[in-house]
């Protein structure tokens, strides 16, 4: 079985993101950036299965600007066999929408005719969480999502779900795209052979044209701005204190 | 962000190392820093993980079993390590390259168990009466029989405590020259709990506390022919191959540790207020950063293109001593500075500031004091000259 695992360049989760002046979006500009941290995760889990000898082959794809070849390396240097990348774009500041980046997986599907796509559940600098339901149903495929366990098991996976206020278990048909979420692994570092032989690794370059899509935006920011700070909190000297200066905010 | 010179490859390498060193090594500094001590079971986890990331050795050629990494990639392993704490990364071992002198049976016994993390090895020269003066050391071997007796004292002797192996200068002799009496130098193989061999507690340091400096002891060691690294009396030469580059460990950790420093500094700038207003407001504040970061870059691309020369087969032994002494100088400014934009906070044991000053201090006397390089890069200069 071949595994797909998309792969978005993304700020560093570290980075203390700046709006920028005309509210148009975050500066991107001269800032680190890594691979989304859920599509790490995304990889690791496509390793995993490889390395227990229920996939033959991992393959990533990014879609986005031409840096975004970074990001595969790193898939490549933690273990993937080869990548993919779709240059559909050369502002970092132009984010492809979902939709777009679906149609693309689409076309990507059609032509690699993967088992299993492996997806984070959404991108932390957006939080979008729409490009793997989009997929789903675009294939027509089962979808498993927020997966924080997963047992693939020849025509059959069985997907533990993040939902609110607990743990969904479903079975689900293959081929399937799973988006995963934080629980499901812990990735591991790139080893030091690997990141050596991942510049031999093949990277295909394509464009959006490939799979006749149209990336151009249908969405319009209206606005970005900061988040409100946050109120300094005080010391207690008691809980008696405690419960006073809760009963004030009527907390209690 | 791309870096002068630096290829996607070299940077993966340096987040690689950046992220072990962020995730494995800060957690536990705080312990090592009040017990000034490294818990077994934690060494060799981060032992461990690191062989298994295939960086244990990383220094040594592919054929003796290492990651073969060159100059610059291991420079930039070496500059992301030095932000942590030196007891701790002293586990994401890098055996003494100089082990590749190692022959015969050295090789089994020596060489490939360090290189495979079987086995810790450490570097003895320095003496009480012989630190930058190497040639005053009274450390001696002589010829008894078919064997080797040593005789002396070692100290400073970093890693010591936790070596299986020692690898140690002593000298066997004495040469008249125009310019007076010289020592002739061997360089031994010495076991942990050989005979006449004992490893004792150093001094307490106030740098990089948990990273002990040990006294060596020799009291008739015995040791036979095999135990000779390199040839008899051949230990500058062996000193020379191989010790050559590994000032640019000290200038790499030096930039590394800058950042982090830099990083505490820049943030709190950014945040804290006084008279109405961020301290990053003052240029006497602001201005000091700017000073900080132009000189960790300045650092950082000399460490680099020193590394480069040593990788292209060039002669950088004057560009080596420039940039220890530029680096480690620098790291000096930048942790003083920092502790100043930090106030009196900045003494206290709540941040890990007071610490990176005290760990600094060091840095311009191991592996050769500034004022040695210094003499180095002049030397080299005038001597070309005449003068």
């Amino acid at each position: 079985m071949k595994v797909l695992v998309p792969v978005k360049r993304v700020i560093d989760y570290n980075v203390k993101v700046r709006v920028k002046a005309d509210g148009s979006g975050v500066d991107l500009a001269n800032v680190k950036m890594s691979m989304n941290p859920f599509d790490e995760i995304a990889v690791e889990e496509a390793i995993r299965l490889k390395e227990a000898g229920k996939a033959d082959e991992v393959v990533a794809v990014s879609i986005g600007v031409k840096q975004s070849q970074e990001t595969l390396r790193t898939a490549l240097a933690m273990g993937a066999d080869r990548a993919i990348l779709v240059v559909a774009a050369d502002d970092v500041h132009n984010d492809i929408e979902p939709l777009a980046v679906a149609k693309i997986l689409k076309g990507v599907i059609d032509e690699e005719q993967p088992g299993l796509v492996l997806a984070g559940k959404q991108a932390i600098d957006n939080d979008m969480n729409a490009t793997g339901q989009m997929l789903a149903a675009l294939t027509g495929w089962s979808q498993g999502t927020f997966a924080s366990e997963l047992d693939v098991d020849g025509d059959t996976a069985t997907v533990t779900r993040e939902v609110d206020g607990g743990l969904q278990t479903i079975k689900i048909k293959m081929p399937a795209i799973v988006t995963v979420d934080l629980r499901l692994n812990e990735p591991r570092y790139a080893s030091l052979p690997n990141i050596m032989k991942a510049k031999k690794k093949p990277l295909d370059e394509k464009t959006p044209a490939d799979y006749g899509v149209d990336v151009a935006n249908r969405l319009e920011i209206v606005g970005t701005s900061e988040p409100e700070a946050r109120a300094a909190g005080i010391v207690v000297g008691s809980v008696d204190e405690l419960v006073e200066k809760l009963k004030e905010a009527g907390a209690v | 962000m791309t870096t002068y010179g630096l290829t996607d490859e070299h940077t993966m390498i340096a987040d690689t190392v950046r992220s072990f060193v962020e995730n494995e090594i800060y957690p536990h500094e705080d312990l090592v820093e009040r017990t000034g001590e490294v818990p077994p079971d934690l060494a060799q986890q981060i032992k461990q993980k690191t062989i298994d990331l295939g960086f244990y050795a990383c220094n040594f050629p592919e054929s003796a079993g290492g990651a073969g990494l060159n100059h610059v990639e291991f420079s930039l392993v070496e500059r992301e390590l030095g932000r942590g704490s030196m007891a701790l990364t002293h586990f994401f071992g890098r055996p003494q390259n100089i082990l590749m002198a190692c022959e015969g049976e050295q090789i089994e016994r020596y060489r490939d168990p360090a290189i495979r993390g079987e086995r810790m090895d450490a570097l003895a020269m320095t003496e009480p009466g012989a630190g930058s003066d190497v040639r005053g050391m009274k450390c001696t071997a002589v010829r008894d029989g078919g064997d080797w007796v040593l005789n002396g004292t070692k100290h400073f002797i970093s890693g010591a405590d936790h070596a299986d192996f020692l690898i140690v200068f002593v000298a066997t002799g004495e040469d008249d020259t125009p310019r007076g009496p010289k020592k002739r130098i061997t360089t031994f193989l010495v076991d942990r709990g050989h005979p006449g061999f004992t490893i004792r507690d150093g001094y307490k340091s106030v740098s990089h506390r948990g990273y002990k400096n040990m006294i060596l002891d020799f009291d008739d060691c015995r040791l036979p022919d095999g135990a000779v690294l390199g040839e008899v009396d051949g230990g500058f030469a062996v000193m020379n191959e191989w010790l050559y580059a590994t000032r640019i460990t000290v200038a790499a950790m030096s930039v590394g540790r800058a950042r982090r420093v830099f990083d505490y500094a820049l943030d709190y700038a950014a945040e804290r207020e006084q008279f109405g207003q961020k301290i990053g407001k003052f240029q006497g504040v602001s201005f000091q950063l700017a000073d900080m970061i132009t000189e960790i870059d300045a650092a950082d691309l000399l460490t680099l293109a020193c590394a480069d020369r040593l990788d292209k087969g060039l002669p950088a032994n004057r560009e080596i001593a420039s940039a220890k002494l530029f680096a480690s100088e620098c790291l000096a400014r930048v942790t003083d500075a920092a502790i100043q934009i930090h106030g009196g906070m900045g003494l206290m044991d709540d941040y890990p500031l007071e610490r990176f000053w005290r760990d600094a201090r060091v840095e311009r006397i191991w592996d050769g004091t500034s004022e040695i390089q210094r003499h180095i890069i002049s030397r080299e200069l005038l001597r070309a000259l005449g003068a």
